[in-house]
């Protein structure tokens, strides 16, 4: 079997009493889709923030690709090629789509103490940026504030701009969240041809989706993850339906 | 051409050409006027780096203000009196090495404040750049060797090559060309890879991090090239004076460079030479009605910030864009 | 160095203290409440010290003139908050900080135009103008003791009105969730205005009460102000608590600090070196304790909602 790009075990994180994350364990692989699946207030956010850095667990590990990342903050994760994308879409909102994902261009070549050449007429900048937009369907959008965007554009753009970074894994929290059945059936079909670059960890409601994208899905419920299978699996399992799809045993 | 560059050029052309205007109708003192007008610039210009592509509200930049004014006045001393500085060396009433020494000084005490205090954010930033530099207003005041409270005279203006620095014309020449050095480097770094992650740390520090840039290196070197910046202008200041004293380091005078950022326009090109030319303008056309023009300076800045936001630039410019 | 001279010190830097904490109390009551950065806490402390010293003169009584005080000040704060402050609630700090600002000039300016440049003095009441002995044989002025009652006294005061009373217990649900109280049926407008008007009482008591001790003059409540936001700074952002503690170890590290340094220092110096560097050490120490601290604890000590 493949090496992991990700692996988290046995992560744990309370809010006072509240157990958010109760001894967490899962891995991503290197070519899947894994959906983490789970009810409103399961967890799955805290856990998406502790993968990411902006929490801190109170115990348990998390590696990725091939190194421990518990002691390094979101930047430093991200530079490993974490590609991550927020549940609220987080942009620079006064920046033109364009001027976003040329910030994950520039990161990736690590050239941020560069204090002469101006950004907008360096083609090692734009061109990549412009390719990424392209890819996510967003290249006659480039030069819109990210604040003027519509929601759903600006999920697609969080996506180009972790295209843009390079990931070695994508973190994708609730992507489809808030777009029209259209979007969602686009953004799926886009999210299938995006496993060839980088495994996909996919948080999601839409069942829709996650039925026809992942390859393994796991369960959380309670900060606990209850079941971990293929989709078949999961449909058929029974805490599964009990728990999550609200069914009476 | 935008209607940014065609205002921004006429301010800067404006205070290029008000001096000569002030010559040929022989009003001499105007020269001064505008000599402030761009010294005053220069200044705000430095803070507009921190505060206006990083959003760092750093209301202790007097700090930097005065550390260069003191390079002026304690270099000029030196040189004045003979007697060697620091380790041997001696002073020098050279105005370019007084540009560099207070550059590099106030760089370094920049870097110090800014590792405890860029450390935080937002309300504590503001208060904890106000506190240290009101620490070294304390110190300036206590430590008698360099005039303590009384401050310290230039007695013969400081020189520079091939001018004679004491005909006022040169002196403004001089302020000017560091004014428009200053513009050009801030809008080198606002284009620039730099400007890009200093401007999208103000807009939106996670997406920063998340794309793998850690704001802290960001702002702190922002911050060392702001204090660095403003400390020339504060030697120019002295210059202009023939005179330094603790009151370059006042919070009152941290306050009136932000007061410049905000009437000119934050985080504009031109914003702090705006906000120079209107505030010194104030000044001068309320000082002659009233010795209570602060009280009126003060009703003006009121209305700015509760009814005409985006200041000077705001009004003539337009919003900013961003490429 | 005697001991009584010690302890002198020491109540020197009690009485510092608590008059810091009155004006580091509004200031953080009202960050807190209502997220504002008041610049201007510090001209409401000038209001303070000019109203009592006016009325005192007028009437001949201290008493008097600490009511106007408080009156003045708080009616002063009212005020403000109606015409301006409320107006700067939405917006961002940068905004705060530059309307305050102008607010300091029109007040500070405005005071000038109407008492003129020169200082006022205000007499220490009759009642409290002796002096106590003090263990060591010192004497020290009942005024200054006097002080360091009062300020223990409003410390309680607020303890009691934010812990135990409906006024208290609105302005704590105030800092966690305005929609909540709004929901609650509280005009939240009119608590921010109460709120604001407690602070500004509070920052003109603490100047009524120094103006007996100084001279009364334009501009003495900048320095206070900016030492009241070390204060809340080094106590975090918020905390009453935080403010109480801060207050005391920024007055007690300011005087003994003054006190002691040149003293350590002459103790391997020529004494006027040693005055000179021990003065001007002292004078940057409790910035020096500001910047150890938040090495530490970025949000200060008690930070209440970082």
């Amino acid at each position: 079997m493949a090496e992991p790009i990700l692996e988290i075990r046995d992560l744990r994180k309370s809010f006072g009493a509240l157990q958010a994350t109760d001894g967490v364990s899962l891995t991503l692989l290197p070519g899947e889709i894994h959906a983490l699946i789970g009810p409103n207030g399961a967890g799955k956010s805290t856990l998406i923030h502790q993968i990411a850095g902006s929490l801190k667990p109170d115990s348990g590990d998390i590696r990725f690709a091939g190194q421990d990342v518990k002691p390094l903050d979101m930047a430093a994760r991200a530079r490993l090629g974490m590609g991550r994308t927020f549940q609220v879409s987080s942009l620079a909102p006064e920046f033109s789509a364009l001027r976003n994902v040329m910030l994950a261009v520039q990161a990736r070549a690590g050239s941020s103490f560069r204090f002469f050449r101006p950004v907008m007429r360096d083609t090692s900048l734009t061109e990549p940026a412009r390719e990424a937009l392209a890819r996510v369907g967003l290249a006659d959008r480039a030069d819109i504030p990210a604040a003027e965007l519509s929601h759903g554009e600006r999920r697609q753009l969080e996506i180009a701009i972790a295209l843009a970074l390079g990931a070695k894994a994508f973190l994708l929290d609730e992507p489809m969240a808030g777009m029209g059945p259209e979007g969602s059936q686009a953004l799926t079909s886009f999210l299938a041809t995006l496993r060839q670059e980088a495994p996909i960890l996919l948080v999601e409601h839409d069942m829709d989706a996650v039925f026809a994208l992942a390859d393994r899905i796991s369960v959380l419920v309670y900060g606990r993850i209850i079941a971990t299978g293929t989709v078949d699996e999961i449909r058929n399992h029974p805490a599964v339906r009990e728990a999550y799809l609200g069914e009476g045993a | 051409m935008s209607r940014e560059t065609i205002v921004t050029a006429f301010l800067v052309l404006g205070l290029l050409a008000a001096p000569f205007v002030a010559q040929a109708i022989g009003e001499p003192f105007y020269i001064t006027l505008a000599t402030r007008m761009a010294i005053l610039g220069l200044a705000a210009t430095g803070l507009n780096i921190a505060l206006g592509l990083g959003g760092l509200v750093s209301f202790g930049h007097a700090a930097f203000f005065g550390i260069g004014g003191y390079a002026a006045g304690i270099l000029a001393t030196h040189a004045f009196n003979g007697e060697p500085l620091l380790f041997g060396l001696p002073g020098t009433n050279q105005m370019i090495v007084i540009w560099l020494a207070g550059a590099v000084v106030a760089g370094i005490i920049a870097a110090l404040i800014g590792l405890i205090s860029l450390r935080t954010s937002g309300v504590y930033f503001i208060m904890i750049t106000l506190a240290f530099a009101q620490m070294i207003y304390y110190f300036a005041i206590s430590w008698p060797a360099y005039g303590g409270e009384d401050g310290l005279s230039i007695y013969v203006r400081n020189g520079f090559p091939g001018l004679n620095t004491l005909a006022p014309m040169s002196f403004f020449l001089i302020s000017f060309a560091l004014l428009a050095a200053g513009l050009v480097l801030f809008a080198l770094i606002r284009d620039s890879r730099f400007g890009a992650a200093l401007q999208a740390g103000r807009q939106n520090e996670t997406r920063l991090a998340a794309v793998g840039i850690a704001p802290f290196r960001i702002r702190l070197a922002a911050f060392i090239l702001s204090a660095m910046l403003t400390a020339v202008a504060g030697a120019l200041f002295a210059d202009l004076n023939r005179f330094v004293s603790p009151s370059m380091f006042s919070w009152h005078m941290s306050g009136e460079l932000i007061v410049l950022i905000i009437l000119g326009g934050v985080g504009r090109l031109a914003g702090p030479l705006a906000g120079a030319i209107v505030y010194v303008l104030f000044e001068f056309a309320l000082g002659g009605i009233t010795e209570h023009w602060q009280l009126f300076l003060g009703l003006i800045l009121l209305a700015v910030v509760l009814f005409a936001r985006g200041g000077v630039m705001g009004m003539f410019a337009g919003r900013a864009r961003h490429g | 160095m005697s001991l009584a001279l010690f302890i002198e010190q020491i109540l020197n830097g009690l009485q510092f203290g608590v008059m810091l904490f009155l004006m580091a109390a509004g200031l953080t009551l009202i960050f807190g409440v209502m997220g504002l950065i008041n610049l201007a806490h510090g001209s409401l402390f000038m209001v303070g010290a000019f109203a009592c010293a006016t009325v005192a003169a007028a009437t001949g009584s201290f008493w008097l003139g600490l009511v106007a005080s408080l009156a003045a000040a708080a009616a002063a704060g009212a005020v403000v908050e109606i015409l301006v402050i409320r107006r700067l609630y939405e917006r961002n700090h940068l905004d705060q900080v530059l309307a305050t600002f102008a607010l300091i000039l029109i007040f500070s300016e405005g005071t000038r135009w109407v008492f003129g440049s020169f200082p006022l003095y205000l007499d220490i009441p009759a009642l409290l103008s002796g002096a106590v002995r003090l263990p060591g044989g010192a004497q020290y002025p009942v005024y200054r003791l006097a002080v360091i009652g009062v300020g223990i006294a409003v410390a309680i005061g607020l303890y009691l009105l934010i812990g135990k009373t409906r006024l208290g217990m609105r302005i704590r649900a105030g800092e966690s969730d305005r929609e909540m109280i709004a929901a609650l049926g509280i005009d939240i407008g009119t608590l921010y205005t109460l709120v604001f008007a407690l602070g500004a009482a509070l920052a003109g008591l603490a100047g009524a009460m120094v103006g007996a001790l100084q001279s009364v003059q334009v501009g003495m409540g900048e320095p206070v102000l900016i030492l009241a936001f070390v204060v809340i700074v080094i106590g975090g952002i918020g905390s009453i608590k935080g403010a109480l503690i801060g207050s005391i170890l920024v007055g007690l590290t300011e005087t003994l600090g003054r006190f002691l340094l040149p003293h350590a220092f002459a103790l391997f110096m020529p004494p006027s070196d040693a005055a000179t560097i021990g003065a001007a050490l002292a004078s940057m120490l409790i910035y020096i304790v500001m910047a150890l601290i938040l090495a530490f604890r970025p949000s200060g000590l008690f930070a209440a909602n970082a």
